[in-house]
């Protein structure tokens, strides 16, 4: 007879000591772990539940701005500087691990328009009503010494914006003209118009570093390359976009903020339709900024909230809104990809959380593996309808939330009234539109 | 292992200097083996002496080449296990969840490479999941006779004997002849034991330590004890009442909403306690919130037979008249019913992975059943008729006739099985049995006390400490009893597939898709029609562009076409196919009907 009998020496399972970490032996076969699927579904939900419970997006205020802030720019070398322009002209550099104020600038008479820092650093740009370019040092000026700007140009109409080139000493502005500057000439080395009065935005494109994009008031969108004599090609939408951002990773979509509440991001090579359009502000949108990931992108709005969308979205994932703040006009995603700033109307800078639930500050390695892994069962089960109610509410200021009701309803008639039409007159007289398709007017070459 | 390495050593076009070192592995290697390499060696080097002489500098850069993609290292030596260990078929299938996904052509692009990254993701998981089983520290138990000793014919006293002092002290009975005959519960650990007498005497043990927790006597009848959770709770069926008490013995709670309750099963992941009861009730008790969760009239009879399938939470209940049905808190009619033996059904029980389903019935008669299927696969005839039945984590079922246990191997693997794996008699009638988890031990309660037997290969060796630790301390229990009830699975969700949560619910979504299509007035989902894009000069001349469009069509043609001529291919065979068996069977004459 051989036999064996199951015995197991305690001392293979329990800890030596007090002061050891529990042993724990495992055994991954599926029939030791019923339920697998139920049990992770019920993970999953918790995951979301706390997702929300833990949403705490709003990190800090920074106050100091006498008038509204009309434009905020990061710093190019380092992720705690910040600078911002309010509508008084005063221009205020900000540290944001210790959110305070470095220093204040009286840079312009009226508005603070635009402003960009330079690709080293050392050096920022601001343009502002007074019909003035100004560069600034970044380094403060001793003790008792004025602030006085490194070099002035003076121009013969008002800017609205401008951006620096990623690489070289050129600069764009724009106004009643698209305008390429050598820091080294005071006159513009190239000036591109196409037939428009003014221009709201110009953007340089973060890959093809000669390519170009501005917003015109015409309601166009012009793309530009700047070692040409004139604009590559414009589209021309149904509405007038404020602004508009490149994507920094997939560099040939950019994303515009319309005035019809919408945002589009269009692919550069093919204008005569967006390639998405994300829909949900109540609003005109005013500014726009893609994270450094390009995976999403932040915009702000007129009615008052700041929305964070999917890149491929039509739908925002986020929506924050304080009481207090009132319209949003510039938002800007920091370059660690964990915080959004928004400027606003009521002269505060507003710092949040770019993902809402995110615990700051350093983590253990088990919490890092344990929000991995709830991240990923998220994922895993966000279609569920019980997931996808939770994880999907937001709360939402009483009129906003009017308001979207509101617009639905308009749009929902629309739509009937659009059907109805099509269904009494002769088949293919009234084509189909994709909402895609509607927005777009025309494309010129 | 040894024998591909070896070829590709003889074919590498290296001569070498240095005979490599002896391995192990080539000790094993017989004659035989050596006189066919040295003929590839010889084949090799004939076939290739002319080409050395034509073009040696080519031959060197192919080397060098050879060397970088063989993985070889610089002293030129082989890497004599080359790639990734491989893994057993066996093993793999073991932790293979689902199959792979096969329309994958006609999925969008999108979701192409969200199926193709979680495939590869699971096949990543699954390959380091059988791979880990190698490193699992404990091996099953075993008992094998010698030549022509039945194992069946070993006595408790000889295995007692015969193995380690820890082991051979597993093997004891406990005389309460007072109180009996007893039933008894494992907690899911395996380190307790409860014993409830039907005259009223409740005990719970630390069985391995032999330490008494608490002991008692109810004053009433005990008609089952079940314990909850935890080592810290068990609940009593008593005459009227359902009781729960705590592991001292004192009285948590007296639910009157379950009365004349006969039988209890606890479902762990859901925290239900499952009561049958005298008056026909299934009702379903939520002990982590106390609340009721279902109460079904089964509308048949005295329910006194009951077990759970601890692969999707159904209650299995057998009837008298012979038919056992299947439950779920959710429906008020069963899920299955199906007619199992002529006379009622005494016990039943279920294996761990939901397949099988092992009964018994008064026509003295034991059946396996696929339950999958609902299918009888064995039936065996016992003399006496098995009085209760209980299968353990490795498959081993024990069934109780009289005052014999009796221990079947392999019920379902192969034929059918003619004795018993092991048996022992005890001294009362038998009633109750139960296999103690994560050891090699069946408990027995009878007339007259309690009889733990050792049953070498009944456990699962190797448990998982983060789903049920029989080692664990207080704190861990503590840990594991706020980690199990975060993830105690909703009572809605128990159904005859647990997995049905992870399937797409394609019914749904086609529900969802009319609606939509209805409200938007055109299929958002379907085909773009192909508009040609511009392309280049000369290109787009209006007879090309047209010539272009219709090479579009004719694709969607072709793969019609491509359908259509499949399935009449197919017909056309199987018409063939019934003809000929038609033809067979025409050639038979009147007379073959009396051919048998």
């Amino acid at each position: 007879m051989k036999v064996k009998v199951l015995c197991r020496n305690p001392d293979d399972y329990v800890r030596e000591t007090s002061r050891d970490i529990q042993r724990v032996p495992r055994n991954y076969d599926p029939t030791l772990h019923p339920f697998e699927v139920p049990r992770e579904y019920t993970r999953a939900l918790n995951a979301t539940k706390l997702d929300r419970i833990f949403a705490k997006p709003f990190v800090a205020s920074l106050d100091g701005h006498r008038d509204g802030v009309n434009c905020i720019a990061k710093h190019v070398k380092s992720l705690s500087t910040v600078l911002s322009g309010a509508c008084d002209g005063q221009v205020k550099i900000w540290n944001l691990s210790r959110r305070e104020c470095l220093r204040t600038i009286q840079a312009h008479e009226g508005f603070v328009r635009g402003i960009c820092s330079r690709f080293c650093g050392t050096s920022f740009f601001t343009v502002g009503d007074d019909k003035t370019i100004k560069q600034w040092s970044m380094e403060a000026p001793g003790c008792g010494v004025r602030e006085e700007p490194l070099t002035t140009i003076l121009g013969k109409a008002v800017y609205t914006g401008i951006d620096h080139h990623q690489s070289e000493g050129t600069f764009a502005t724009c106004g009643q003209t698209v305008d390429i500057w050598d820091e080294q000439k005071s006159s513009p080395i190239r000036s591109f118009s196409w037939g428009v009065d003014s221009f709201s935005c110009v953007r340089y494109n973060p890959v093809e570093t000669e390519l170009l994009a501005s917003c015109a008031s015409d309601r166009s969108i012009i793309l530009y390359d700047m070692r040409e004599s004139t604009p590559l090609k414009k589209v021309v939408m149904q509405l007038r976009s404020n602004t508009l951002c490149w994507n920094p990773m997939e560099a040939y979509n950019f994303t515009c903020a319309n005035e019809d509440y919408n945002l589009y991001t269009y692919d550069m090579r093919r204008l005569d339709a967006p390639v998405t359009v994300h829909m949900d502000h109540v609003s005109a949108v005013l500014d726009v900024d893609y994270s450094p990931t390009g995976r999403e992108f932040v915009s702000a709005s007129f009615d008052k909230t700041v929305r964070i969308f999917p890149k491929h979205s039509g739908h925002s994932r986020e929506v924050y809104h304080t009481k207090r703040m009132q319209h949003v006009i510039c938002v800007r995603w920091s370059a660690d990809n964990k915080y959004i700033l928004s400027g606003s109307d009521e002269m505060n800078i507003r710092i949040w959380k770019a993902n809402a639930s995110e615990k700051l500050g350093v983590l253990t390695s088990r919490e890092k593996a344990a929000i991995h892994y709830n991240q990923k069962l998220k994922e895993k089960f966000q279609h569920h309808p019980q997931v996808k109610r939770i994880a999907r509410h937001r709360h939402l200021p009483r009129d906003i939330f009017k308001q979207k009701r509101e617009l639905r309803e308009m749009k929902e008639a629309r739509r009937r009234k659009e059907q109805n039409v099509r269904k009494h007159s002769k088949p293919g007289s009234v084509p189909l539109v994709t909402e895609k398709e509607k927005h777009v007017v025309t494309v010129v070459e | 292992m040894a024998a591909p390495v070896q070829e590709a050593l003889a074919n590498t076009h290296v001569e070498k200097k240095k005979k490599p070192p002896k391995r192990y592995w080539e000790e094993t290697k017989n004659e035989d083996d050596k006189n066919t390499d040295k003929d590839v060696k010889d084949k090799n080097s004939e076939g290739e002496a002319p080409q050395e002489v034509s073009d040696k500098k080519d031959d060197e850069r192919r080397k060098k080449r050879k060397r970088r993609i063989d993985g070889k290292f610089i002293s030129g030596k082989k890497d004599p296990f080359p790639g990734e260990a491989p893994i057993p078929q066996e093993q793999l299938k073991k932790f293979q969840r689902g199959k792979k996904f096969q329309k994958l052509n006609r999925a969008r692009k999108k979701a192409k490479e969200i199926i193709t990254q979680s495939e590869a993701a699971s096949a990543l998981a699954q390959k380091e999941a059988a791979r880990y089983d190698l490193l699992l520290p404990e091996e099953a138990g075993f008992l094998e006779g010698e030549e022509g000793e039945d194992t069946c014919t070993v006595s408790q006293e000889d295995i007692a004997e015969a193995v380690d002092i820890t082991s051979g002290a597993k093997y004891f009975n406990l005389h309460l002849t007072q109180f009996g005959p007893y039933r008894l519960d494992y907690s899911r650990t395996g380190r307790h034991l409860l014993l409830g007498g039907r005259r009223g005497h409740v005990s719970c043990i630390e069985w391995q330590t032999k330490n008494l927790m608490c002991e008692m006597n109810v004053m009433e009848t005990v008609q089952d004890i079940k314990w909850l959770h935890t080592e810290a709770m068990f609940a009593v069926a008593q005459k009227k009442w359902l009781y729960i008490y705590d592991s001292k013995g004192i009285e948590l709670h007296c639910i009157k909403k379950f009365n004349d309750v006969l039988r209890m099963q606890f479902l762990p992941y859901h925290f239900l306690l499952a009561t049958a009861s005298a008056t026909g009730f299934l009702q379903y008790l939520d002990v982590s919130v106390g609340k009721e969760v279902a109460a079904i009239c089964t509308k048949s009879g005295r329910l006194d037979v009951m077990a759970q399938n601890p692969y999707n939470a159904i209650i299995h209940l057998g009837h008298p008249n012979g038919t056992v049905s299947l439950w779920s808190p959710n429906q008020k009619e069963p899920l299955v019913k199906m007619l199992c033996h002529r006379g009622a059904v005494r016990s039943l029980t279920v294996d761990k992975t939901g397949t099988y389903m092992v009964t018994s019935g008064l026509d003295r008669k034991l059946k396996v059943y696929d339950i999958r299927a609902f299918k009888p696969l064995h039936k065996y005839f016992l003399p006496a008729g098995a009085s209760c039945l209980s299968l353990s984590q490795k498959g081993l079922l024990s069934a109780a006739t009289g005052d014999v246990v009796q221990v079947y191997r392999d019920v379902w693997g192969g034929g059918p099985i003619s004795k018993p794996y092991m048996a022992h008699r005890v001294r009362g009638s038998v009633w109750g049995v139960g296999f103690c988890p994560f050891e090699d031990v069946l408990g027995i309660g009878h007339g007259e006390g309690f009889t733990s037997m050792i049953v070498p290969g009944a456990g699962e060796p190797n448990f998982d400490a983060l789903d049920v630790n029989p080692y664990r301390s207080l704190k861990q229990r503590q840990e594991w009893e706020v980690k199990a009830l975060l993830e105690k699975v909703q009572p809605e969700l128990i159904g005859l597939d647990p997995g049905l949560l992870g399937k797409v619910d394609q019914a749904t979504f086609e529900q969802k898709h009319k609606e939509r299509v209805e409200a938007l007035g055109y299929d958002p989902l379907a085909n773009e029609k192909f508009k040609p894009r511009f392309k280049k000069r000369g290109k787009s001349a209006a007879g090309a562009v047209e010539k272009r469009k219709k090479k579009v069509a004719h694709e969607d043609q072709r793969d019609v076409i491509r359908k259509t001529v499949e399935e009449r291919m197919e017909r056309e065979k199987e018409r063939k196919e019934s003809a000929k068996q038609q033809a067979e069977q025409g050639r038979k004459t009147a007379l073959d009907r009396f051919k048998k």
